[in-house]
């Protein structure tokens, strides 16, 4: 027996057009739980092993010494930063691979488009399911930071949405840019070695960017990394920064984003329509 | 099938990218429950034909409609009808067989109460369902064009479209998923078939639009096609590469038409017993030779002078 055929009523495109992007979340949580036991190990070993050398290692050093790093413990300076990270490395991992995928490997983005679905909203399934576990992580991090002391009071939490901000912004702009890639292996190559390693240590992660010489504080402030940690300091312990600066922040990670989207969104729905 | 409801109707339907021209102003109607085939070799503009009717490709010049809508207006409306088997499987390889099936009919939006009966019905059809848990990755390739051709179902679309379904596959697994679309055709599904295969155009296909380069060579039945561009039978004869030219002008008196190919000559005629007679009449001996019905390669020969498959 054949499947029935031609059911006229059965799909509502409607729904698909303002619920699409939930079925490309759905088909990438469902992925993420087939390697369900190595993201846990992962969101939790690597905070905590980092916590122990960087935060408690170096950070006893330089309390020791100089008393911390802005007025508060080297780990509770450190602790927006590293969220913030996180956020982004996790972020990057959950658009990168996906799309690549997508569009090259296996190509099952134009499986996807071949139904209802549209390009933009595979684009925004794939940046709202690696929010997703961004989110997981982050609460992980932010959790074993809190355990390690690294939080002095309750706002230290507060550092958490700050990340995530972070995190989706640069998320979909480099999505845009693993949509638009054509080589894959060089792609991979200059995002980790020339944007990720440059962003992690010049944007004032692990000092404080005015402590760098000025030919080189351009990196933290195009770094979304930077503005993120800098809200983060200032939610989380009371690090000075004027009003204006704040509101400069949240606008360049808001920009970042808003440009992001509409950069991925012309990216897809041009590579499927190629 | 005699519903004459039109459910694909293209009028000097052009693409062209930059300077070439893919598709070069062809005019078609598909009708409900045909199954309707494009044939023509690789770069024939049979490929980027079925992309604009899938809604995924836009066209240069102009006019299509997919059950009565403008694809470049109503993409998402015309894709919830349409069930696309592209060239290569492009599954879900982290998922399982099972799960590509259900996560495509989360793609239509359907329900999972719709989405799990539907899946047992699919595995049937598709002769998967020892294979259900099995990631994709470690599925053989005919099984793999199975799932996809199943996967394409699993909306109940009112069109099929199947690029090349069969390239690439064992002889024994074209004649399984030739039969599963049989089973389909037999059903009154619409199905839409690009192919360089004339075995499978034959097969499979009510109606044929041979295309060459962008262009539509002839349009008509299988049958009809060999009838209007063909003899009933072709007499196939091998004398040598060497001599195959030279005896060539003292066969073209003999027959309605010859074609000298690198490796052999074909020539044309009603009764391909009583040609060889002929030939061996008037002393000429071929290495080998073989009487054959015509078919739509040889019809192609005749339209293009060119072989399907170069």
């Amino acid at each position: 027996m054949a499947p029935r055929q031609g059911s006229l009523k059965l799909v509502n495109t409607e729904r698909i057009k303002s619920r699409g992007a939930f079925a490309v979340v759905e088909a990438r949580v469902m992925i993420f739980m087939k390697y369900l036991p190595a993201l846990l190990s992962v969101a939790v070993a690597n905070p905590f092993l980092y916590l122990l050398a960087v935060g408690v290692g170096v950070g006893k050093l330089i309390n020791a010494h100089s008393g911390g790093v802005d007025g508060v413990k080297y780990l509770t300076f450190l602790a927006p930063a590293l969220l913030a990270t996180a956020a982004i490395q996790n972020a990057l991992d959950e658009v990168v691979f996906p799309t690549l995928e997508g569009f090259k490997w296996n190509k099952s983005f134009f499986a996807i488009n071949a139904t209802p679905i549209s390009g933009k909203q595979i684009a925004n399934g794939v940046l709202l399911a690696a929010m997703t576990r961004v989110l997981f992580s982050v609460t992980v991090y932010g959790t074993i930071i809190y355990l390690f002391h690294g939080f002095t009071t309750a706002r230290g939490w507060l550092a958490i949405p700050t990340a995530l901000a972070a995190g989706a912004a640069f998320g979909a702009f480099i999505m845009g840019l693993a949509a638009w890639t054509k080589n894959d292996d060089t792609f991979l190559m200059v995002l980790n070695r020339f944007v990720i390693m440059p962003l992690f240590l010049f944007s004032g992660t692990f000092y404080q960017l005015s402590s760098m010489p000025i030919y080189l504080r351009w990196v933290g402030w195009l770094s979304p990394l930077w503005h993120s940690t800098e809200l983060g300091r200032y939610l989380t312990y009371g690090h000075q920064i004027s009003p204006w600066m704040f509101v400069f922040h949240i606008s360049y990670i808001v920009a970042m984003f808003a440009f992001g989207m509409r950069f991925a969104h012309r990216q897809f729905e041009a590579r499927l329509s190629r | 099938m005699t519903n004459s409801e039109v459910l694909i109707e293209a009028k000097q339907l052009i693409k062209r990218y930059g300077d070439f021209t893919a598709v070069a102003g062809i005019d078609f109607q598909v009708r409900k429950g045909e199954s309707f085939g494009f044939l023509g070799p690789n770069g024939a503009g049979k490929s980027t034909t079925m992309r604009i009717i899938a809604a995924t490709l836009t066209r240069s010049g102009g006019e299509i409609t997919i059950l009565g809508k403008d694809p470049e207006k109503f993409g998402p409306e015309i894709k919830a009808h349409l069930g696309v088997v592209p060239q290569m499987d492009n599954l879900d390889n982290a998922l399982t067989v099972e799960e590509n099936l259900y996560i495509y009919g989360r793609y239509f939006g359907l329900s999972k109460a719709f989405i799990r009966p539907k899946i047992e019905e699919l595995l049937d059809f598709a002769q998967l369902v020892e294979k259900r848990s099995v990631k994709v990755e470690a599925l053989s390739g005919g099984m793999k064009r199975r799932l996809t051709i199943a996967r394409a179902l699993v909306s109940e679309p009112e069109i099929l479209m199947l690029d090349e379904p069969t390239t690439g596959l064992d002889p024994q697994a074209r004649h399984i998923l030739w039969d599963r679309l049989f089973r389909l055709k037999e059903q009154g599904v619409t199905l839409l078939i690009t192919t360089h295969y004339m075995d499978e155009a034959e097969q499979l296909c009510d109606r044929l639009m041979v295309m060459d380069k962008g262009s539509i060579m002839a349009e008509d039945s299988p049958a009809g096609l060999i009838k209007s561009y063909s003899t009933k039978e072709v007499l196939e004869v091998r004398f040598g590469s060497d001599r195959n030219a030279v005896v060539a002008p003292q066969l073209k008196e003999l027959c309605e038409r010859i074609e000298v190919l690198p490796d052999r000559i074909l020539m044309y005629a009603d009764d391909g017993e009583e040609l060889l007679h002929q030939l061996n009449q008037k002393g000429l001996h071929p290495l080998t030779s073989l009487v054959r019905r015509s078919s739509l390669e040889d019809v192609f020969l005749r339209l293009t002078g060119r072989t399907l498959i170069d």
